[in-house]
């Protein structure tokens, strides 16, 4: 593997080289502490930002996205036909994109590029990115990443992953796409690499100190129905309010919604981020909700992420531990309390 | 408010032991550092998990309708604004008095926990409240800050800070506040001209992202279907677009108009720490203006947008 | 890459009002590309999203068997807004439809089998499929016998009807027709809920036979224990689940019962394999 240095001088310099190839994202300071978001041509990334509120699922998955589109004019040839609208897959970069989120994406990915299907908005967003994360030096009270087969220093899913070591970054190359971005830049005086990588475990375990861990060895074994039944879900959902602020800010939650609007002649077809703590997202037509109970809804979350998920796939739980759901939860549902009860639970 | 709590406890444990109630809802403390959580306690030995302080903001009229046995009644602890919500909910035949037992908290306000989590670069690691003294640590910094200091913006302007309705009272009652300018606000962005205060609620909704984390905190909003839900007719976009995210909130507003508390419930729970408060207080201001109305104080009157009255003061009745 | 979201343009060619109260209508659609309508190769049992631009999609069981060729069928049940404006829609209106989507009763497993297919209302449209399929000159053979159990409140409200009495004449096939009530005094087949006439008319089980079973939640509810004292086990009784979809490939993700998602992993079940999930439908 290669090692680069980056002097923090040259940093913005680099950045701006490489806006000729690549559209930047990064986080930015909003009234609401930090989000990913698209660089404007004169903004810079705010590389020591905390935990974003917001995940960078948005930057391949965005809340509202146009699908297809169609003209009702039927004077028009293809009346009524709905096509694909263009999207725009030039290469982009994300910026400072933290361990815990790029492991997000790749079990995103699991949903959306699967053997029966592959969704072109997704997958198509996915092959134009590139990934350069940025290690976290200071995990915050709700990180629990190391317990969900990541960590502050986890590669999986990034091109390159970085470490902040004040005056420089020092950035490990991982992937042929992490080469190109850094030539791009301009970045390229190379660093030692058993030192270098020595450097990385120092910072990794002086993190992973921080970190609260939490419990997941037990979950496979467990049978889907005896948790299910389980009698404390009344005791979790008590505090919910629905409110799908949880799902909305977490880098693993996939669901959407499809919604057709009509604008004088032209139909679209769009999708959004929706929610399972939604009572609309599984009500029928007929009026009956198979999920129509707080609880019901609330189970389905945790269930979803720490039981079927588990099982489905065999890729640990569905979530990497950032700790956003717990930061924005108005009503302090934290999923790593409610873990551990699935964890330990032992059925009659 | 360690002797408050004391209280609460004891009470609650007396209620419990003697099967006068058959909950008490209240809150408990979080899991991270400036947060509580509503809780249902059922059992006397439980009643140590209640706690109250300054991170209580949320209103917990908004969870009794769920929880209300067939028989019987439940507790509640409420400070002035949840009692309020409480008398609305009376009002509006979502409960009964005789289904509550209220236990009233005399309040000295709620922080604001955007404005205490922008004193730091770094996260808060604890928190620690000490009648008005707060000590905030983070890795990089220790901080004692005055509450008063960090108060909710509706709490600085809370004029009902006492529960209007209780069965029993937690504490002394507390000094109500008086105002000069109670809605200086409301007032300034009523001053703005037309085009910059369009801007401003764009601004404001900017990020919203349609959780309605908002309308799910608050009491009032408790149609089993919300407009926004609405299949058919589908009243409101579901996208990101401007007009469908504005016309929520426009109408979200005019339905909470006469009955809103202020309680503040809505921008605590907003993850995108929008002030929404701007649209209820606008109506807030109208319905004391042109009603003399204040939302949950008496359970005997109607509502103004809930009656019909010869000497409104308003011509377009006549 | 491939966009499984873009439906296939097809033209109404025909709406036909499938019952007394005219709250079904069938759908004939012909593919406006022909190449189309071979990429729609589908089995009887799968299901596709009707798709109305700038009103949205619905998921819609394939009521056209594989063996009727140049056209597919639909028949639909107003209830909301996409139901509502098709309803309204008239022959020549260009749409578009979205599929084959999901799996299909087990064909494969069912060759050499006695099969016996219960259905109520209008969850009766992948049955006709079936049933067409199975009937088939080049397929009868390769079933054994066929039981069919249908039931409607009213004579009127049964869908297709004029095929029903057909295959009543038929002898390859058994017909168990049925209505909750009727006052007409022609009636000649039964009258009673669906379980009931399971129970008394349906052929008992055997390593050999296997149940296909569709219909509202209620009847399910009591076709079940009817066939258990029939002696029907769990993994002889076949089901399909209706739950509410959008993108019906598994990406949504609202239509999951536990693991497994309607959408794509079935809406075929068996009752041993619902049986292990949480009963989420
Ligand atoms: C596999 C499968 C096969 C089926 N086969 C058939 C069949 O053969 N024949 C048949 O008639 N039916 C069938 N159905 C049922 C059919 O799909 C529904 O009746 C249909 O989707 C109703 O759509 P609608 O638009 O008319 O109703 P809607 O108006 O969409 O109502 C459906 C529900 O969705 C919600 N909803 C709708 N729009 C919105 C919105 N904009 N925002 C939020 N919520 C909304 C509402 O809560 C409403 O209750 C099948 C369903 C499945 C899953
Ligand atoms: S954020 Fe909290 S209150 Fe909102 S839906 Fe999630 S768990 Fe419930
Ligand atoms: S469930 Fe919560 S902690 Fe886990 S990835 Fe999602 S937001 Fe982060
Ligand atoms: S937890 Fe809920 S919103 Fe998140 S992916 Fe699972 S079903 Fe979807
Ligand atoms: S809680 Fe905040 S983000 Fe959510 S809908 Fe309300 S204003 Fe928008
Ligand atoms: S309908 Fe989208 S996952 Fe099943």
């Amino acid at each position: 593997m290669n090692f680069i240095t980056i002097d923090k001088k040259d940093w913005t310099t680099g950045i701006d080289k490489s806006r000729e190839t690549y559209q930047v994202f990064g986080p930015v300071q909003d009234e609401n502490g930090c989000q990913i978001k698209p660089l404007a041509p004169d903004v810079h990334p705010l590389m020591d930002a905390g935990v974003t509120v917001m995940s960078p699922k948005s930057v391949l998955f965005p809340q509202t996205q146009k699908m297809l589109t169609a003209t009702l004019d039927a004077s028009i040839e293809d009346h009524h036909v709905m096509k694909p609208v263009k999207k725009d897959d030039t290469p982009r970069v994300v910026l400072g994109i933290r361990p815990y989120d790029a492991r997000a994406i790749l079990l995103v990915k699991l949903n959306f590029d699967n053997p029966d299907y592959q969704d072109p908005y997704w997958c198509e967003a996915y092959a134009a990115t590139t990934f350069v994360g940025l290690g976290v030096n200071h995990p915050g009270p709700c990180d629990f990443s190391t317990s969900t087969g990541c960590g502050p220093f986890s590669e999986e899913g990034l091109d390159v992953l970085m470490a902040d070591l004040d005056d420089r970054y020092l950035a490990k190359i991982l992937t042929e796409k992490g080469e190109t971005w850094a030539g791009a830049c301009g970045f390229d005086t190379r660093a030692d690499a058993a030192e270098s990588q020595s450097l990385f475990d120092i910072l990794r375990k002086e993190a992973e100190k921080n970190i609260t861990s939490v419990d997941t060895d037990q979950l496979s074994e467990k049978s889907i129905l005896d948790l299910y039944e389980a009698p404390f879900w009344d005791d979790v959902a008590f505090s919910c309010i629905n409110c799908g602020t949880c799902t909305f800010v977490c880098p693993t939650c996939w669901c959407f919604d499809i919604q057709d609007e009509t604008k004088h002649k032209t139909a679209v077809r769009f999708r959004n981020w929706d929610t399972c703590m939604s009572p609309l997202f599984t009500h029928h037509a007929s009026g009956h909700n198979p999920r129509g109970s707080k609880v019901q809804r609330v189970r389905q979350r945790f269930m979803h992420k720490l039981k079927y998920f588990v099982d489905k796939y065999d890729q640990g739980i569905m979530c990497v531990g950032c700790g956003r759901c717990v930061a924005s939860c108005p009503v302090n549902i934290d999923i790593r309390e409610v873990c551990t009860i699935m964890n330990n639970y032992e059925s009659k | 408010m360690d002797t408050c709590i004391e209280k609460i406890r004891t009470i609650c444990a007396d209620l419990l032991a003697k099967g006068k109630v058959q909950k008490v809802i209240g809150f408990a403390e979080g899991s991270i550092p400036m947060a509580s959580r509503p809780i249902a306690v059922t059992s006397k030995e439980d009643v140590a998990k209640l706690v109250f302080n300054a991170t209580c903001g949320l209103n917990l009229a908004n969870y009794v309708s769920d929880v209300l046995p067939k028989e019987g009644k439940i507790a509640v602890t409420a400070k002035g604004c949840d009692s309020r919500n409480l008398v609305t909910h009376m009002v509006e035949n979502q409960v009964s008095r005789d289904q509550l037992y209220i236990i009233g908290v005399p309040c000295t306000g709620m922080v604001d926990k955007r404005k205490i989590a922008a004193l730091f670069e770094d996260e808060i690691t604890d928190f620690i409240e000490d009648g008005d003294t707060l000590t905030i640590v983070s890795p990089q910094k220790k901080e004692k800050v005055s509450k008063k200091d960090v108060l909710r913006h509706n709490c600085r302007v809370c004029t009902h800070r006492n529960p209007v309705v209780f069965d029993v009272m937690a504490a002394e009652p507390v000094e109500e506040q008086s105002l000069d300018q109670p809605f200086a606000d409301v007032d300034h962005i009523a001053a703005m001209d037309p085009a910059a205060r369009w801007a401003h609620f764009q601004e404001l909704t900017k990020n919203c992202i349609r959780c309605y984390a908002c309308r799910n905190a608050c009491p009032l909003c408790y149609c089993p279907t919300c407009f926004v839900d609405e299949s058919s007719p589908q009243w409101v976009g579901k996208g990101q677009d401007k007009t469908d995210i504005n016309t929520f909130h426009f109408l979200r507003a005019f339905h909470c108009a006469g009955r809103c508390t202020d309680c503040g419930a809505c921008v605590e729970a907003c993850p995108m720490g929008i002030n929404v408060r701007d649209f209820t207080r606008k109506l807030n201001k109208d319905a004391l203006e042109l009603f003399g109305w204040e939302a949950g104080l008496d359970m005997e009157k109607r509502p103004p947008l809930d009656v019909y009255s010869p000497d409104d003061p308003n011509d377009f009745i006549k | 890459m491939e966009n499984p979201y873009v439906p296939y343009p097809v033209r109404i060619d025909d709406i036909e009002v499938a019952t007394e109260d005219k709250s079904l209508k069938t759908f004939t659609f012909v593919f406006q590309n022909p190449a189309d309508e071979e990429k729609f190769a589908y089995k009887a049992g799968q299901f596709a999203e009707l798709s109305i631009p700038g009103v949205g999609e619905i998921p819609i069981g394939i009521a056209s068997s594989p063996v009727e060729k140049g056209f597919v069928k639909f028949t639909v049940f107003r209830t909301g807004m996409v139901t509502t404006h098709l309803h309204n829609m008239k022959k020549g209106d260009i749409m578009g439809i979205r599929g084959p989507l999901g799996n299909w009763y087990p064909w494969e497993k069912l060759e050499n089998k006695n099969v016996v297919i219960i259905g109520g209302g209008f969850a009766f449209t992948t049955l006709r499929s079936s049933i067409v399929y199975m009937l088939d000159p080049a397929n009868r053979s390769r079933f054994k016998n066929i039981d069919v159990v249908y039931g409607a409140r009213s004579p009127g409200m049964l869908l297709y009807r004029e095929e029903l009495f057909d295959w009543e004449k038929r002898d390859d096939i058994n017909m168990h027709i049925t209505v909750d009530g009727t006052d007409d005094p022609e009636w000649q087949y039964h009258t009673g809920f669906v379980p009931q006439v399971v129970e008394k008319n349906a052929p008992p089980a055997d390593e050999d036979t296997y149940a296909i079973v569709c219909g509202p939640p209620i009847m399910i509810k009591f076709t079940q224990p009817a066939l258990t004292k029939l002696g029907y086990q769990e993994h002889q009784i076949i089901m399909s689940l209706e739950n509410r979809m959008k993108c019906g490939i598994g990406m949504c993700g609202r239509c999951n019962i536990g693991k497994e998602l309607v959408c794509k992993d079935g809406p075929v079940f068996t009752l041993e394999q619902i049986n292990q999930t949480p009963k989420e439908y």
